[in-house]
């Protein structure tokens, strides 16, 4: 109990941490290496709660392909980050001032709500206790059957999001050589040779 | 202090959520920390989908926290191709420019 207790202190202290130096950090490229800090130590917290699957699904996607595609663009785009960082200071007391309004509110709300008693009797789908069903197995029952169609969707979501990736970055720069097998295809001999007479002794 | 309940969890994820927020004030012209902030935000959404799915014994939090992942994935990748659209036609990633194309 003591132990966990420790490591949720030690996950959200350094996940906290991080998130500050996300924001703050001179160079963008330790601000992406903070972000996966920060979500490596978000992953610890899920594992606390018990949630694996989110977890680890965390790590895969964000740590994997989220966080290594804004380290792609951080250093693929060469951009001089000096001169956005100018001017930084001027926007602190606005920033400061709706993080505490936020801040505020959520700690009124916080300190406000108390669980209904049927909570409970509410649940939409109880969770298995852990000893019968892992927690991977009951989400994919559950993601399967009952949400099967949100699945879906979230795919529809990936899929229409690769496709406006690609179409947004996709570019056909002039001059440059592609094959092109509808054209290869439509070649005929009619179009491709060119039969000259020759005379002997003098070349073409 | 060592019991470790609901509201310790939801105190995080305000304070991370307050993070991305201020996060998103503090750089005003740098588009790649704001698009962080963002994921910020998204994440301390997540903590307390999972939260209150762990502490309630309701597993659709957390199909639900797998659905914002989704969206939040998505969401970095068309970011990130138009900042980089941007860049190719402007060579810089000044926020402020941009209201400049009107239409």
């Amino acid at each position: 109990m003591i132990i966990s207790s420790l490591f949720f202190y030690l996950f959200s202290a350094i996940m906290i941490a991080a998130a500050c130096m996300v924001i703050s950090a001179r160079n963008p490229v330790h601000s992406v290496l903070f972000l996966i800090l920060a979500f490596f130590n978000a992953s610890g917290l899920f594992i606390l709660l018990g949630a694996e699957f989110v977890a680890m699904i965390l790590v895969i996607v964000y740590v994997g392909a989220v966080a290594v595609l804004f380290l792609f663009v951080v250093m693929m785009l060469d951009i001089d980050f000096s001169e956005l960082r100018e001017g930084m200071l001027q926007y602190v007391p606005i920033g400061v001032t709706i993080g505490a309004i936020l801040m505020i509110e959520l700690i009124l709300v916080g300190g406000a709500w108390v669980l209904s008693p049927e909570t409970a009797s509410l649940a939409a789908a109880k969770t298995p206790a852990p000893d019968q069903l892992s927690n991977t197995e009951a989400i994919g029952q559950l993601l399967y059957t009952k949400y099967v169609y949100l699945f879906q969707a979230a795919g529809m979501v990936l899929l229409v999001a690769m496709v406006g990736a690609i179409v947004l970055t996709l570019r056909h720069k002039p001059g440059v050589k592609r094959q092109v097998v509808a054209d290869q295809v439509a070649r005929s001999p009619k179009t491709a040779i060119e039969m000259k007479k020759v005379k002997p002794g003098q070349g073409i | 202090m060592f019991h470790i309940g609901l509201s310790h969890y939801l105190a995080v994820a305000a304070v991370l959520f307050t993070i991305g927020i201020f996060g998103i004030f503090l750089n005003r012209k740098n588009v790649i920390i704001i698009l962080m902030s963002i994921e910020l935000m998204l994440l301390a959404v997540n903590i307390n989908l999972v939260t209150f799915s762990s502490f309630l014994g309701d597993l659709v939090g957390q199909i639900f926290a797998l659905l914002v992942l989704t969206v939040a994935a998505g969401e970095a990748a068309i970011g990130l191709a138009i900042l980089v659209v941007y860049f190719r036609n402007r060579g810089t990633i000044a926020v402020e420019d941009i209201n400049m194309m009107k239409g």
